[in-house]
């Protein structure tokens, strides 16, 4: 790890004031990701600044009846809560099936949606990596692309977002509430915070510098069947080949996918004709502008197979 | 003690305390967190400094210029090592690579330099201040291009030919009534021990310490002198614990020899542990195969031909992967032959991983052999059973020391409920998951190995075992305990027993499944003599018995601590074998048998039953040695269906180099796992009448899965892993 | 008892191996751990019990903190990446990954190790049964193994669910799969699973 500042955030406004006047500051929180990124130089923030103490560790009822959870919001806490188990199972799920128990102890919701791709070639710092070193060159085109985007991706980068809480979100409508250092708020929806890469894979999201994510917003629960299925080699503690994320409702259904895009992937447009087009029809839709490698376009087929299964025993 | 003839009843035989699940006597410190590892010597306020080793980044060429003054100029740096100032440096016997490279590169992620500071993080950190140009060279790095090109060249595996034959191999192929003739392919695998390569050295004048973690403590001694230029003499090599090797510990690696020139140049004690992105690629590996295997049988079931050829690739020097070693031996069938090829593959060294030869070789002739009984419409433990051979099918002459194959397959199958086995596959169906049920045979071979000891008796009845011998959680200290108290017929109280260090006699060391007959061999003689010692001590008869504690002869029940009354008595020897096996052929056996899912809509694969039947001789600790069992058969499930060093063949490199790519099984990838250890003794293999068991464990483990794969969803995967994404599409849709 | 004294190294010939280190290069020593550039703070953690108050750099980890600084190295650095699980502690009642955690965000937090767990001189239920079992090989996962078999039936009491547990609406269970599910963040290359399931399964008294 390069040397920084280490400091404590008093407050919100303390941690965005500092964050937007110190050249290349990171916020840390539950540091899983940014530490291991930090040891291989891939991050070398010169100043961190904590913002563990910062009381944003709530989970809390919105006046729609939806729930707001803390950015600081552990990945356990949040999987165990008993409303978010209850309403938002989709969401437990997801989070329960990735990374280790370790992990989701430390892990926080803020932190969750900013891990970065777990692509080889962005963890092997004697490779080129757009991501990485933006201009050197994409070593995954041509290279082992077995884990990585089938669709979303460009020429400049085809690396995966690997996380699973995002593809519940993203099926829930999640917002996220960002605050900068004025204290202005802005909400996002999840759908659009998450970039593709396009010609800057190094720009992962939407936020400004200075701006902090402050929680995220599930609106009020539908009733619905809830199922998340991860596919990955090994049972456990190993990231999404491909993962899906379903809300079955009465008269619709939604589904996000995980494991084969930059971002959650999801297509409201074709959830809309699924009842009368068919499955085969909708993952057609999903995928209809995919880029498959040769070793990753499995991840359609497998996406497919699990859309058919999780719609016919779900569905009505 | 010559072990020239099998051998007769001794007092190993009693089994009071040998053959016992005695639980390990370093039990109690490797759970409280008190088992100090060879890194872990030296703590806070020793003066110890911190290595950090920079790997090549290129896979083969020159570097050009290493530019290190910001790195030494970076605060609480104390040297950097590289090829330009460490010195001459020679090469270990067992190395082909340098471990330091420079100029010329032979491999991805070979040292090039270690950064010394005072903290760990100064040196991490530091490290990444080189600027190192190269002038990379085109290498080959495509095993299947290579065998493509014929580039493959004849290689013999250590002693054995590059190419056997017996009979008419080609004529009795050509008119056998059923015929298999397939390829199989095996991936690059890594060792991916918990505990890193990891050193501290310190030198005191010409003296080096080095505190390690080692398999083979004189080898690496050896070799660390050779490479370093110095007398062996010169160096103490101490590695009280291992944090698992697998093979991977066998031979002496960059962190030792780092941290010995570190420590000359920083005039520190210096620690250095390997960065685990680095080992996967620095060190070695199980080289990947190809293997063609032939098989002809007759109507009845007889095999008349068999054929087994295998390539695989390694640097200059480099062994080729031994995979056919098994089919030489396993089945019965007159006409047969083997072949071994090596090309130059320009990745890093390929080298010995549990059970090398037969591990890779099963997964393919055990699935070969499944696909065969299908064929002929046997089942495939009778099949096996068929094809059973007492004697060396090259040599019939020859006999088998000892050869339980029939008895493994015949319980296993009964204790497994084989008999359930859907005979049509993808028949047997439960809600999303299709069912299938997998065997292999398990075959690895016995090696005898010189192996010596020192034994101590004190006044107090205590007796003190000192070997080189390692622990590398085969169960060492346990048994070595346990020989030397069934020996002396003291409680197993009254033994201590010291590993690891150069201090003692060289043994065996642990490795090839060789560690616990010949260390425990080793230590059983040097207690005979130990007894004769005191036998004469206390002026009584060479055939007293030993009990209880004491030594009894006639009316005389004297304690054995009375023979140490005027001081310790110290007695040293060894076994060193002649030439039984030669004349026999001594291996083990055994039987896999599983039970896996495969979900339908995905092709998930999940293992739910294991059973393995093992006959490897007198088991020494059935709770030591079901556990190397159990671990072997965990290892054969992520040779299955995970384990994979992918090659990235522009980079030249092995791309997923971390434990979260490079994927092995955890907790929920592994079911509840019966070992059964058929009862027999081996007088032939040795004094102990023991053989080895921890490598046999994992013959055969992956095609049993593979086999019962196939029988759950009918798809064959000849390509290891069997990944999901190689069933996908060829299996059927769900209804 | 069977005596096992740490065969070759014991503690007197580690501190003569330092003293020879510290006479032949005494100028050297004088720098030890002062010079690493990386600003420093200092840090009071409470391990198992024990109040530490350490002047570290602010890039230390936890993990580093305990092994190298402090001196207790039953937790293991297996990767250092949050890949395996060897460097499983307890803090404030949960278990992480020691080497993803800086040790300076651990103020005042009571960290308890696989050398804490017992308490004075004694062994942990989980200790015992973890070499009943014969629930290890080499050993080097095993601090960690333990750490967490600790904390994960805590969590399980506690009602915390698992990717496995059926209705997450109800208390999970303590069935052979919910603990293999949650034992997955700590790997067994030796492959112990199946025992380290069974020593599980004494303590927390399931079938």
């Amino acid at each position: 790890m390069r040397a920084f500042k280490y400091s404590r955030a008093a407050s919100l406004k303390d941690a965005a004031a500092r964050l937007a006047e110190t050249p290349n500051a990171k916020l840390i929180a539950g540091g899983t990701n940014l530490l291991d990124l930090m040891k291989l130089q891939i991050e070398t923030p010169e100043a961190l600044i904590d913002v563990n103490g910062l009381p944003l560790d709530q989970i809390e009822v919105t006046q729609e009846g939806g729930l707001r959870v803390g950015a600081l919001v552990r990945n356990t806490d949040l999987a165990a809560d008993v409303r978010v188990r209850r309403d938002y199972p989709v969401l437990s799920r997801a989070i329960l099936a990735g990374a280790s128990q370790q992990l989701r102890n430390r892990a926080t919701t803020a932190g969750n949606l900013l891990q970065r791709t777990r692509c080889p070639y962005f963890y092997d710092t004697d490779q080129p990596c757009n991501k990485r070193k933006p201009g050197s060159g994409c070593s995954a085109i041509g290279g082992y692309s077995r884990g990585l985007a089938v669709i979303g991706a460009s020429e400049s980068c085809i690396a995966t977002y690997p996380g699973d809480m995002a593809v519940a979100l993203r099926v829930l409508d999640a917002t996220v509430q960002i605050s900068d250092a004025d204290g202005e708020t802005r909400d996002l929806a999840l759908a659009d915070f998450h970039r593709l890469p396009g010609d800057a894979p190094q720009v992962e999201n939407d936020l400004e510098k200075g701006e902090i994510i402050t929680s995220v917003t599930l609106p009020k629960p539908v009733a619905s069947r809830q199922i998340y299925r991860k596919i990955r080699d090994r049972a456990s503690y190993a990231f999404a080949l491909v993962s899906v994320a379903a809300v079955i409702g009465k008269d619709f259904a939604r589904f996000a996918i995980g494991g084969v895009a930059p971002k959650p992937w999801r297509s409201e447009t074709a959830e809309r004709e699924l009842p009368q087009q068919g499955v085969a029809r909708f993952s057609q839709a999903l995928f209809a502008d995919a880029t498959p490698t040769r070793e990753n376009r499995f991840k359609i087929v497998l996406a497919e197979r699990v859309l058919q299964s999780t719609w016919t025993e779900n569905r009505g | 003690m010559k072990f020239t003839e099998p051998a007769g009843p001794n007092a190993i035989d009693n089994q009071t305390i040998i053959s016992r699940p005695v639980s390990r006597i370093d039990g109690r410190l490797k759970t409280s967190g008190g088992a100090k590892y060879g890194y872990e010597q030296l703590g806070p306020n020793t003066g110890a400094a911190y290595g950090y080793v920079v790997g090549a980044g290129i896979a083969k060429g020159k570097i050009r210029s290493l530019e290190s003054s910001a790195a030494r100029a970076a605060p609480g740096v104390l040297a950097v090592v590289t090829a330009e100032n460490a010195g001459k440096l020679g090469k270990g016997k067992y190395n082909f690579a340098p471990l330091l490279a420079g100029p010329e590169v032979h491999h991805y992620h070979q040292a090039v330099a270690l950064v010394v500071a005072d903290t760990f993080e100064a040196a991490r950190s530091a490290a990444t201040l080189l600027r190192i140009e190269y002038a990379a060279e085109k290498g080959e790095f495509d095993l299947q291009a290579a065998r493509a090109r014929g580039d493959g060249q004849p290689a013999p595996i250590e002693q054995d030919p590059a190419d056997t034959s017996v009979g008419d191999f080609d004529g009795a192929f050509a008119k056998a009534s059923i015929k298999l003739d397939e390829t199989y392919s095996t991936p690059d695998q890594s060792h991916a021990m918990m505990e890193p390569h990891a050193s501290i050295a310190a030198w005191d004048g010409d003296q080096l310490t080095l505190w390690t973690s080692a398999q083979m403590v004189d080898w690496h001694r050896s070799d660390l002198a050779k490479t370093l230029g110095i007398e062996k003499e010169k160096i103490r090599l101490i590695s009280p614990f291992i944090g698992g090797g697998f093979g991977g510990k066998l031979f002496l690696r960059a962190d030792a020899v780092l941290a010995a020139l570190g420590s000359r140049k920083a005039r520190r004690p210096v620690k250095v542990a390997l960065p685990r992105p680095l080992v996967f690629n620095n060190t070695t590996h199980r080289p990947a195969t190809i293997q063609r295997i032939r098989i002809g049988a007759e109507l009845d079931g007889k095999i008349v031909a068999i054929a087994h050829d295998s390539w695989s690739g390694n640097l200059d020097g480099g062994p080729p992967e031994g995979a056919v070693a098994a089919t030489r031996l396993l089945y019965a069938g007159a006409n047969r032959q083997t072949a071994t090829r090596l090309a130059k593959i320009d990745l890093p060294e390929g080298h010995s991983m549990r059970a090398p030869g037969e591990a890779p070789g099963l997964m393919a002739l055990e699935v070969a052999m499944d696909e065969m009984a299908e064929k002929l419409k046997l089942d495939p433990v009778e099949f096996r059973m068929m094809n059973d051979t007492q004697v060396d099918p090259e040599k019939p002459e020859r006999k088998f020391s000892l050869r339980n194959l029939r008895a493994c397959l015949q319980l296993g199958a009964e204790r497994f409920g084989w008999s359930r086995r859907p005979m049509t596959p993808a028949s047997l169906r439960e809600g999303r998951l299709y069912i299938g049920y997998g065997m292999a045979a398990a075959f690895r071979n016995n090696i005898a190995m010189k192996s010596d000891a020192r034994v101590r008796l004190g006044r107090d009845g205590r007796i003190v075992v000192e070997t080189d011998m390692t622990d590398i959680g085969t169960g060492s200290y346990t048994i070595i305990a346990q020989t030397a108290a069934e020996t002396m017929g003291v409680p197993l109280s009254s033994i201590d027993v010291r590993l690891g260090s150069s201090d003692y006699p060289v043994s065996c060391g642990s490795g090839g499944q060789f560690g616990a007959v010949n260390s425990t061999s080793g230590v059983f003689a040097a207690c005979m003599k130990l007894r004769e010692d005191i036998a004469r001590k206390l002026g009584l008869p060479f055939d007293s018995k030993f009990e209880g504690g004491r030594v009894a002869s006639g009316e005389w029940r004297i304690p054995v601590g009375e023979a140490a009354a005027n001081g310790d008595l110290v007695a040293e020897d060894g076994v060193e074998y002649g030439d039984l096996d030669k004349r026999y052929q001594e291996s083990t056996f055994g039987a896999h048998f599983c039970e896996v899912t495969v979900d339908a809509d995905t092709a998930e694969m999940r293992v739910r039953r294991m059973l393995a039947v093992c006959a490897a001789g007198r088991i020494l600790n059935p709770k030591t040695a079901r556990s190397q069992v159990i671990g072997a058969m965990t290892m054969g499930v992520g040779a299955a269906l995970m384990e994979e060093l992918t090659v990235d063949k522009r980079a030249g490199c092995f791309i997923n180099h971390d434990l979260a790519a490079y994927e092995v099984p955890v907790n929920a990838d592994i079911p509840h796992q019966d070992v059964i250890f058929l009862d027999e003794l081996d007088p032939i293999a040795s004094p102990m009448k023991a053989k080895g068991v921890a490598e046999l464990g994992l013959c055969g483990v992956a095609a049993a899965v593979a086999n019962a794969v196939y029988n759950a969803v009918g798809v064959r995967v000849r390509d290891y892993p069997i990944t999901l994404d190689k069933l996908l599409e060829k299996m059927p849709i769900r209804a | 008892m069977t005596s096992f004294p740490l065969p070759p190294v014991d503690r007197r010939t580690v501190l003569a191996g330092a003293t020879a280190a510290a006479t032949a290069y005494s100028t050297g020593l004088s720098a030890a751990g002062l010079a690493s550039g990386a600003d420093e703070q200092t840090v009071t953690l409470r391990v198992n019990g024990q109040t530490h108050a350490l002047k570290l750099e602010e890039r230390t980890t936890l993990l580093d903190a305990l092994r190298e600084h402090i001196g207790l190295t039953g937790t293991k650095k297996g990767c250092d990446h949050g890949q395996c699980g060897a460097c499983t502690v307890i803090v404030n009642g949960r278990r992480i990954n020691s080497c993803l955690t800086l040790a300076l965000m651990h103020e005042g937090d009571a960290v308890t190790t696989i050398e804490g767990l017992a308490g004075r001189d004694g062994q942990h239920p989980m200790q015992a049964a973890f070499v009943k079992h014969d629930a290890f090989q080499c050993g080097y996962c095993t601090s960690g193994q333990i750490c967490s078999s600790v904390a994960m039936l805590d969590e399980i009491k506690a009602g915390i669910p698992s990717h496995v547990t059926e209705d997450l609406n109800a208390e999970p269970k303590r069935t052979p799969e919910e603990v293999r599910e949650r034992m997955s963040g700590n790997i067994c290359r030796c492959g112990a699973y199946s025992n380290i399931l069974d020593a599980i399964n004494e303590v927390s008294g399931a079938v």
